[in-house]
């Protein structure tokens, strides 16, 4: 149990800086998730933290206890790799009992505790296996039950389950997760599916080109996205954005992106009054647009030409076109959408979020 | 259907031909080694013994310093196998997992090493061995013969070692496995069957070198057993002992033609893992 401290940690190899002064408080007993695209920093983060790789300047601290100069050995930390990193001769008990083997704990401690880790995660009839000998969703929890058997003080995943498929996925994601609440201890996770971060962190990290672009709570990102970048990365379908013109005086403006009028009041109009080329990006959800006269639709309404609709189920994602600029819709599958017809939509007016059109900063 | 015949034909043949020239000088010395010494200089010349005899094989076996000459091959093929395993696998380690600057030209270096013709070095060695005093031991052969073996063993680890992932060492330095240990416990392990080999391959040709073995040695005290058949000698100075000779090039290839039976499926997948994955 341990909290961990990242005090303007950069990571550059030759001149590329692949993290830049990064600062992070990860609480006792924490389910972080760093996410972002691939070349954001966020293994990097991870193997940092791990002792894998060396940082550049800063501070890098566990539990209060300075760790720059610690092998990674000594740090008292366990992690999870996306190939599993089992050793191929060993069977399922050895590779658990390796870590404790090295740490010379005498051999009844290591019994009973690799017993413990593979009744916690079904492994107990595996024991005798090979690596070989596994299934890429068992393989996956012997690496778990490697690490659980450590008692570290944090547990740090590296993208562990982008080499399972999609229902294996689910299914261990669901089984972290109850590690999770089982164990208590603090938990680095890194994973570049936002679906995965939203569901499995208690805060999340998100990043691009070695910075922090937002920390926050699953729903805090959803709900308040602090740029464009955030807003686009988090939520399916993404994030619809307009380029918008700041039209009327400054005591009742409108914001105007093609045929879809939002006028401002209040702390909104405030806000935006800042703004110099009176240009900004309007964003909206696919899930806040909804067919005017049904529940949940608001006064801001427009026309839209139908584009393309892809049906999921219970829901069905239309493609539609506004003016120049084309949006999507995640409307419920009973509405009649066909290509080539119009459609009236609408929407609250606190469902749209406005950027600065250059920076992407969120303004309101 | 006739041309597919011919063709059949003439895959046997060739291979007749071609096994026929490689079985053959072995066909004649093991024959030859069981022929009275009267028959083998006979006229007509019998490729088939008419008389078997073990005689010869006597006679090589009592022979003190013959049977001294393989015990001293064991030694230094041996020692100069698992001195170049040891000291390989370490290198080969650093080799393939740390990044050091001129990492390429040691691996070139170490190569060029054994592409020097052994008449090249050969008078180099002699002075050598003569001013560390270790003309006529055990140790310059071994010494010597790991210009060979050595870069053998560290280029065909090397490549072993690379296809072993390196999160497995990631994840032992996690575990917390010094570096020693990460190459004792786990990469010794998986290189396994390219240990095997390495080793077998370098054995063999340490076993069968004779130039360096010639001029490095002086008596029966090191002398491997190339050079103590080469030197056998017959009743007079005009009589080579063709019987003994081949009695003893008989002994000397069994353990190797055992050791590479007993070894061969190793020897396949060591030589060719890497290039398929498994």
């Amino acid at each position: 149990m341990a909290n961990v401290s990242l005090r303007g940690v950069e990571k550059s190899y030759g001149a590329f800086k692949i993290v830049r002064q990064m600062d992070l408080e990860i609480h006792d007993g924490e389910f972080l998730v760093l996410v972002g695209p691939s070349g954001c920093g966020k293994s990097t983060t991870l193997r940092m933290i791990a002792g894998l790789e060396d940082i550049n300047q800063g501070q890098i601290l566990i539990d209060d206890q300075l760790v720059n100069g610690v092998a990674a050995k000594n740090r008292d930390i366990a992690m999870v790799f996306q190939n599993y990193a089992l050793y191929p001769h060993m069977d399922v008990f050895q590779n658990m009992a390796f870590g404790l083997e090295l740490r010379k704990f005498p051999k009844e401690e290591i019994k009973s505790r690799v017993e413990q880790a593979a009744d916690i995660l079904a492994l107990g009839d595996l024991l005798k296996r090979k690596p070989k000998e596994l299934s890429g969703g068992q393989r996956q929890r012997v690496a778990l039950g490697r690490a659980i058997v450590r008692q570290p003080k944090v547990f740090l995943f590296d993208e562990p389950l982008s080499n399972l498929d999609a229902q294996l996925r689910v299914q261990m994601r669901a089984e972290i997760s109850r590690l999770h609440a089982q164990l208590k201890t603090t938990m680095v996770y890194v994973t570049h599916d936002q679906v995965e971060a939203m569901t499995m962190g208690t805060r999340i990290v998100v990043m691009k080109g070695g910075d922090v672009q937002q920390v926050g709570a699953p729903l805090e990102l959803y709900t308040r996205p602090a740029n464009r970048f955030v807003a686009g990365f988090i939520g399916t379908p993404q994030m619809n954005f307009l380029d918008a013109s700041i039209e009327g005086g400054t005591d009742a403006p409108v914001l105007v992106a093609e045929a879809l009028q939002l006028p401002l009041q209040g702390a909104m109009a405030a806000a935006i009054s800042g703004l110099k080329d009176k240009r900004c990006t309007l964003g909206i959800r696919p899930s806040d647009l909804h067919v005017v006269g049904t529940p949940g639709a608001g006064p801001i309404t427009f026309e839209a030409g139908i584009d393309m609709v892809e049906i999921l189920g219970a829901v069905q994602v239309v493609h539609i076109r506004l003016g120049g600029q084309t949006m999507r819709a995640e409307l419920p599958i009973r509405v009649a959408c066909k290509p080539g017809e119009t459609i009236s939509l609408a929407a609250e007016p606190d469902a749209f979020h406005i950027f600065d059109a250059t920076s992407g900063v969120a303004i309101a | 259907m006739i041309i597919r015949l011919l063709s059949r034909t003439a895959f046997y043949l060739i291979l007749a031909v071609g096994l026929f020239y490689i079985l053959f000088p072995f066909y004649w010395m093991i024959v030859n080694s069981l022929k009275p010494s009267a028959e083998l200089f006979a006229t007509p010349l019998s490729y088939w013994p008419r008389q078997l005899t073990l005689d010869n094989y006597r006679a090589v076996l009592a022979d003190g310093s013959f049977v001294r000459s393989i015990f001293n091959s064991f030694v230094v093929a041996g020692g100069a196998t698992i001195l170049s395993l040891a000291l390989s696998s370490m290198a080969a380690y650093a080799l393939a997992r740390y990044r050091f600057a001129g990492k390429q030209a040691t691996l070139y270096i170490i190569l060029g090493m054994s592409t020097f013709p052994q008449i090249a070095v050969l008078g180099g060695l002699f002075t050598l061995a003569r001013a560390l005093g270790i003309y006529n031991t055990y140790w310059a052969l071994i010494l010597s013969y790991m210009i060979f073996t050595l870069p053998f063993c560290v280029w065909v680890l090397t490549s072993f070692i690379k296809e072993i992932p390196d999160t497995l060492d990631e994840a032992a330095t996690i575990d917390g496995a010094s570096a020693w240990q990460i190459l004792w416990k786990v990469i010794i392990p998986l290189a396994g069957p390219g240990l095997v080999a390495t080793g077998l391959l370098s054995f063999i040709n340490a076993w069968n070198e004779f130039l360096f073995a010639l001029t490095l040695t002086a008596d029966n005290q090191a002398r491997t057993v190339p050079v103590a058949v080469a030197l056998f000698s017959g009743q007079s100075e005009h009589e080579l002992p063709w019987g003994k000779i081949t009695a003893a090039s008989t002994v000397v290839t069994v353990p190797v033609v055992l050791l590479a039976l007993m070894f061969q499926k190793r020897i396949v997948e060591g030589l060719t893992s890497g290039a398929v994955k498994g």
